[in-house]
């Protein structure tokens, strides 16, 4: 659809943009100010310049050393999760019944996890996963394995990352059933009276139509598990030791707990710079396939 | 749609793993203590409701569910009322800066509430709001006023021009147009919007707690009271976690058809 040019929609626009304006800048001016002092207590605050920064980009000081440590589990954890649910989502947007009651029910029963509270996803994988009084814990210590997510790292990660992937892999299931609804019925027929092997069909039809949800469950896969706060600390607080203490977590020990402001603030400025860039790319990619596909299909 | 074979079983696999930790918490919040620590049961050999009377007879336990509702409703009600002008500028018209702002109100859906958890506290102690439910309302807009933008003008955007400018020739104001024509069209849009920032309000932990001490500290916050000299009380944990996805399950059956399409931002 042609959009008309006209300035006057901005007045329309006026309410969010200052709505925003004021919970996003007002709020960011403070960490800008923030991360470029220094305080000893007492409100007293001195000029650090970029102190903080040189500090947070060199991995041989123990605040950068903390930072690399934590931005690298952080990664690994968000691409450990990507990898099982992109791939688990596909497959179960794939199985889900055809029509009736059935569609409704899985559809119910594959939107809950996503709304419960983040701290009751993390209680619910605390008592689960505990092997005095956990299903899990007890059934797999009772099969002979020791299983200990309190003092074992391994163990407290594979809690943490299927809890995620059981939190989650909903979401991008949903996606891809979105995307699946929307192909017309002819180009399976299409395929069958070409005698289209099932693969084909997978990768000729229903993967592009899918390719432009499968993008956005991507982006908010990627950016939620980057910023993945509660669920963690509830399960585990960031233990055992620091093996599972994420990029928020550090974030929020060192501005909450520590109030070391200054180290806080120069975190949050680069860590707010990674989302930003990794959001720009997401969104060029993003515009690019609409653009590509509007002609055809007649927008979105 | 085609399917692929064998997809029962792992349907029906993928499902019983999203029940079973659910039903475990369930299981739990019918127990006593005593039996949760005691012994390892499949189902409460004694079935109490204790718990839940705990929970609906003390005033701090269920003010927390209370103060929830507060702020997720404030949150919800101000998001949509500021997103729909906003969702339909974006939708009809081109404007100076407008791929930039809409860009710009993606990446603050994608900002970490980590990073914006001190500088709030700041601001709306500042300003004498904190611990109110105002405080964790507007916070909340944060993420959820562009989340109503880019789901409300997905809907807008199925809605053919034609009709507003039929409208306009009919000579309806434009206030009146858009309460009187727009907001009836694109009616299940507003439903689904609304269930998102309800949805999104209602699971955040972090700013909400962050932003609240006493008077509107919110359930979530209130769960992590549990633990006492007496050790942890496990049968009252499940059971506050039981009641807390009470509200959830209930508004998922109404928007049961759109949740998908929500889901991808209206976009699908």
């Amino acid at each position: 659809m042609e959009k008309i040019v006209n300035q006057k929609a901005w007045l329309l626009v006026l309410p969010v943009f200052a709505l925003v304006a004021f919970s996003a800048i007002v709020p960011l001016m403070t960490v800008v100010n923030y991360s470029v002092q220094d305080t000893f207590g007492n409100n007293q605050f001195f000029w650090n310049g970029v102190g903080w920064y040189k500090d947070l980009l060199d991995p041989s000081t123990e605040f950068g050393g903390r930072f690399y440590a934590s931005l690298l589990r952080n990664l690994f954890f968000s691409a450990t999760v990507l990898a099982i649910e992109i791939p688990l989502g596909i497959l179960v947007a794939l199985s889900m019944p055809r029509d009736g009651w059935r569609v409704a029910a899985c559809l119910i029963i594959l939107a809950l996890p996503l709304l419960i509270p983040w701290n009751v996803v993390g209680t619910i994988w605390q008592i689960f996963g505990r092997s005095d009084i956990g299903l899990l814990g007890y059934a797999l210590n009772a099969l002979g394995l020791n299983y200990n997510y309190v003092s074992n790292p391994l163990d407290a990660w594979l809690t943490i990352i299927a809890m995620d992937v059981w939190h989650w892999t909903s979401l991008v299931a949903l996606l891809c059933y979105a995307g699946l609804k929307s192909i017309p019925d002819a180009y399976y027929q299409a395929a069958h009276i070409d005698g289209a092997s099932r693969w084909a069909v997978f990768t000729a039809i229903q993967l592009p139509k899918m390719k432009r949800v499968l993008l956005i469950a991507f982006l908010l896969r990627f950016m939620d598990s980057f910023m993945i706060y509660t669920e963690p600390f509830v399960v585990t607080g960031g233990g055992p030791g620091n093996s599972t203490t994420f990029l928020s977590i550090e974030l929020v020990k060192l501005a909450l707990g520590q109030f070391d402001l200054g180290k806080a603030a120069a975190m949050s400025i680069v860590y707010n710079l990674i989302v930003l860039i990794v959001c720009w790319v997401f969104y060029t990619v993003m515009t690019n396939v609409g653009a590509e596909r509007s002609p055809e299909a007649g927008g979105a | 749609m085609q399917q692929i074979p064998g997809r029962a079983v792992i349907l029906t696999l993928f499902l019983i793993f999203l029940m079973l930790p659910i039903y475990w918490l369930i299981n739990m919040s019918f127990k006593t203590n005593t039996e949760i620590i005691s012994t390892m049961t499949l189902w409460p050999t004694r079935p109490t409701l204790d718990n839940y009377r705990t929970i609906f007879t003390d005033p701090s336990w269920y003010s927390g569910y209370i103060n929830s509702l507060k702020y997720v409703i404030i949150n919800t009600v101000l998001s949509i009322s500021f997103a729909l002008p906003a969702a339909y500028a974006f939708s009809r018209y081109r404007f100076l800066g407008d791929k930039h702002l809409f860009f710009w109100l993606l990446s603050n859906r994608m900002a970490p509430p980590a990073v914006f958890a001190l500088p709030f506290f700041n601001l709306y102690s500042a300003i004498n709001l904190f611990d109110t439910p105002w405080a964790v309302a507007l916070a909340h807009c944060l993420f959820n006023v562009p989340l109503a933008v880019w789901i409300l003008e997905g809907f807008i955007s199925s809605v053919p021009r034609e009709i507003d400018e039929t409208a306009f020739l009919d000579g309806y104001s434009f206030p009146r147009f858009f309460i009187k024509v727009l907001m009836p069209l694109i009616a299940s849009g507003i439903g689904v919007a609304a269930f998102f920032c309800f949805m999104f309000s209602w699971v955040e932990l972090l700013l909400a707690r962050t932003l609240t001490s006493v008077n509107a500290k919110p359930i979530a916050a209130t769960m992590t009271r549990t633990v006492s000299a007496a050790g942890m009380d496990w049968g009252l944990l499940a059971a506050a976690g039981v009641l807390t996805i009470v509200p959830g399950a209930l508004v998922i059956w109404f928007v049961r058809n759109y949740i998908a399409r929500g889901f991808a931002l209206g976009r699908v």
